[in-house]
């Protein structure tokens, strides 16, 4: 029977895993511990419905609904002084729950304090566009659209920006493979010389150390040359080496003649 | 696409628009002052430019995804290709937060020698934007001097860790070796002919050099709101006059007991940014003064005692039995944070450098996102970029310091 390979996610395994092995957790704190933070939840929490919330690693992570996060960015950039915006990007949980994880990490600089909003969308939604109030999301939501293909709506210019713009897939969904898939590895061929031509070029090599000891035209075996393209898969002719004649330079040539004019 | 003909003439990269009396400019990917792989589509009125769109992902080679196939001690070398003109602030920056997401107290030799690297790593990059910069504005000799620094400065990193530019010079827990015989004695000695050539060298050609001052003042000139609102760090949020620096303000590693000053200029153009980075790299020198006092005084452990996530010193392993057994665990398959989510800023040459790390209890990390610098100050490049003359978009490129490792990753 053919070895089963999950099709919601190519990404690398453990191989092996104890029986015994009990996941930790990194451990969280009650919202309440921090002065500072519990302030800016009272703020947003009486504003906007609030799924979760509490402390881990020295900042706050709160969840809310997918559809109140420009409501909730721009409460806590204009009532809690979280004046930038340091990254935004998102998580696939498309295997697991059909949904993905869009973080936005806000930065306070007069306090110091770093939060981090996470919503949850369903595949197939498009999130609203942050860009209004932070400038910094026009690139991050570009590459969020990249690299995950969710759509954000209202977004001055939503393109691709790492990718080619006719690129076909989502590079860091679970289930585009590491390698790229058929589309990525025929990408140049079929670009510079057409689909026909793929027969003809055949597949990229992608082993490094992969040596074809019947190739006379890449590489050519100093002392066993053959003429270029020779067929040697029947048995190579026997060629004596011929080293080649070594030409004696005179260095000293050009400061005579140098020496000479003046 | 254009169709040339004689009155349309074909330009490999210009393309003119009759209809309104623009033209439409392709600098770069291959511009020897685009720093890398950037390509930047310019709409020119005249001489100035109308509109500016960066198109960057020339250099994308999916960082982020093989993060999520390799194990976290395997994916430490491939940090190196991200900024890679100070690689030891990437791995910093990653071995950091994986530490934060297992809560690991790293012993103090190895934090001093980290720091030590990390100062060493901005001087570099400091070294080589002033060099850059100055060529690409025109000053070519100022590229020669502090080159010249810069090779002595990899020769310290070479002398520490083998390798001159892709460093690995940290791992997670700590740092693979100690410093060798006569390595501060060379720093020092470094930290003294920097500060020299600095005062003597770069700010004596620079400083009031009357074609420098009239190519850099009120050029690339970014207003504080636009600074927060782009997303700009380090010496460009620095440069707009307001003082953060996430080694001061939130501090990590050993900045907390160091004294030095965060230089800020307020003039938010390219001059203003150009002195402050000279400033920085004094501060830089004089963190290293201190980071050498402070060395004498540490016990000789090196990487932190976490069984469950680092292996033993080599020793150890060679003897014990268990310390064995749990190296090849380690080796095979890796590490296993606990699951959660960690966002850890450190202040990299160029700016914030953040890696965030989605853990799922597994020895791959579920979602890693690196929070490059560089990425937001090219974002901002098509809004400073509007209204200048096109004589000084290679000014402006050159003094938001970007690298395209990091922009594309």
């Amino acid at each position: 029977m053919r070895k089963y390979t999950p099709k919601d996610s190519v990404q690398a395994k453990a191989y092996y895993t104890d029986r015994f092995h009990v996941v930790p957790s990194v451990p969280t704190q009650d919202v309440s511990t921090d002065e500072v933070f519990a302030k800016q939840l009272e703020v947003l929490s009486s504003k906007v419905d609030i799924k979760s919330a509490y402390i881990q690693i020295e900042q706050m992570r709160v969840e809310i609904d997918h559809k109140d996060n420009f409501k909730a960015i721009e409460i806590l950039k204009n009532e809690c002084g979280y004046a930038m915006m340091s990254e935004m990007s998102a998580v696939d949980y498309l295997a697991q729950d059909g949904e993905f994880e869009v973080f936005y990490q806000l930065l306070n600089l007069e306090e110091r304090k770093r939060v981090r909003v996470v919503c949850r969308i369903p595949q197939g939604l498009a999130i609203e566009s942050i860009v209004p109030l932070y400038k910094s999301a026009n690139f991050a939501e570009r590459e969020l659209f990249d690299m995950f293909g969710l759509v954000v709506n209202n977004h001055p210019f939503l393109k691709r920006i790492l990718m080619p713009d006719d690129w076909e897939g989502h590079p860091l969904l679970k289930t585009y493979p590491l390698h790229g898939d058929e589309f990525a590895s025929w990408y140049e061929v079929d670009k510079i010389f057409g689909k026909e031509a793929r027969e003809a070029i055949g597949p990229e090599n992608r082993d490094p150390a992969k040596i074809d000891r019947y190739d006379t035209k890449r590489f050519s075996r100093v002392g066993r040359e053959v003429p270029f393209g020779a067929d040697i898969s029947e048995g190579e002719p026997d060629t004596p080496i011929e080293y080649s004649q070594t030409l004696l330079v005179d260095y000293n040539a050009s400061q005579t003649q140098l020496k000479d004019r003046k | 696409m254009q169709q040339p003909n004689k009155l349309t003439p074909f330009f490999e990269n210009l393309n003119f628009e009759r209809d309104d009396n623009t033209m439409v400019i392709n600098f770069g990917p291959q511009h020897p002052s685009a720093h890398g792989q950037l390509r930047l589509m310019l709409e020119l009125d005249g001489e100035q430019v109308v509109k500016a769109y960066p198109d960057i992902g020339y250099l994308h080679r999916g960082i982020e995804k093989m993060a999520e196939n390799m194990t976290y001690n395997e994916f430490l070398p491939t940090t190196d290709r991200l900024d890679y003109i100070a690689s030891t602030s990437n791995n910093y920056a990653y071995a950091l937060a994986v530490e934060k997401l297992i809560g690991l107290e790293v012993p103090r030799r190895a934090q001093v020698i980290r720091t030590m690297l990390l100062e060493v790593n901005r001087l570099l990059s400091h070294l080589f934007f002033i060099a850059t910069h100055a060529l690409d504005v025109g000053a070519m000799s100022v590229f020669l001097y502090a080159f010249r620094e810069r090779e002595f400065g990899m020769d310290l990193m070479e002398d520490y860790c083998g390798a001159r530019l892709t460093h690995s010079a940290v791992r997670i827990g700590g740092v693979p070796l100690d410093l060798p015989d006569g390595w501060m004695i060379n720093l020092r000695k470094w930290c003294d002919g920097v500060e020299y050539e600095l005062k003597h060298t770069y700010n004596a050609l620079l400083e009031k050099n009357r074609i420098w001052k009239m190519r850099l003042e009120n050029v690339g000139v970014i207003t504080p709101e636009d600074a927060l609102s782009w997303g700009c760090t380090g010496p460009m949020l620095r440069g707009s006059g307001i003082a953060y620096d996430i080694r001061k303000e939130e501090p990590y590693e050993l900045y907390s007991e160091l004294d030095f000053d965060i230089p800020v200029a307020d003039t938010n153009d390219s001059y203003g940014r150009y002195r402050l980075y000279m400033a920085e790299m004094l501060e830089s020198t004089k963190i290293l003064r201190q980071l050498v006092i402070m060395y004498d005084d540490t016990e000789p452990q090196l990487m932190a005692h976490a069984p469950a996530y680092i292996s033993a010193p080599k020793e150890e392993i060679m003897t014990q039995n268990y310390s064995l057994m749990q190296h090849f665990v380690l080796v095979t398959q890796g590490m296993r944070p606990p699951k959660g989510e960690v966002y850890v800023p450190t202040e990299s040459p160029k700016g914030e450098l953040g890696f965030y790390i989605k853990s799922e209890g597994e020895p791959y990390a579920y979602r890693l996102k690196c929070r490059a610098p560089s990425f937001f100050h090219t974002g901002l490049l098509q809004e400073i970029l509007v209204g200048t003359y096109i004589a000084d978009v290679v000014t402006i490129i050159g003094s938001t310091n970007i690298v395209f490792g990091e922009v594309d990753r």
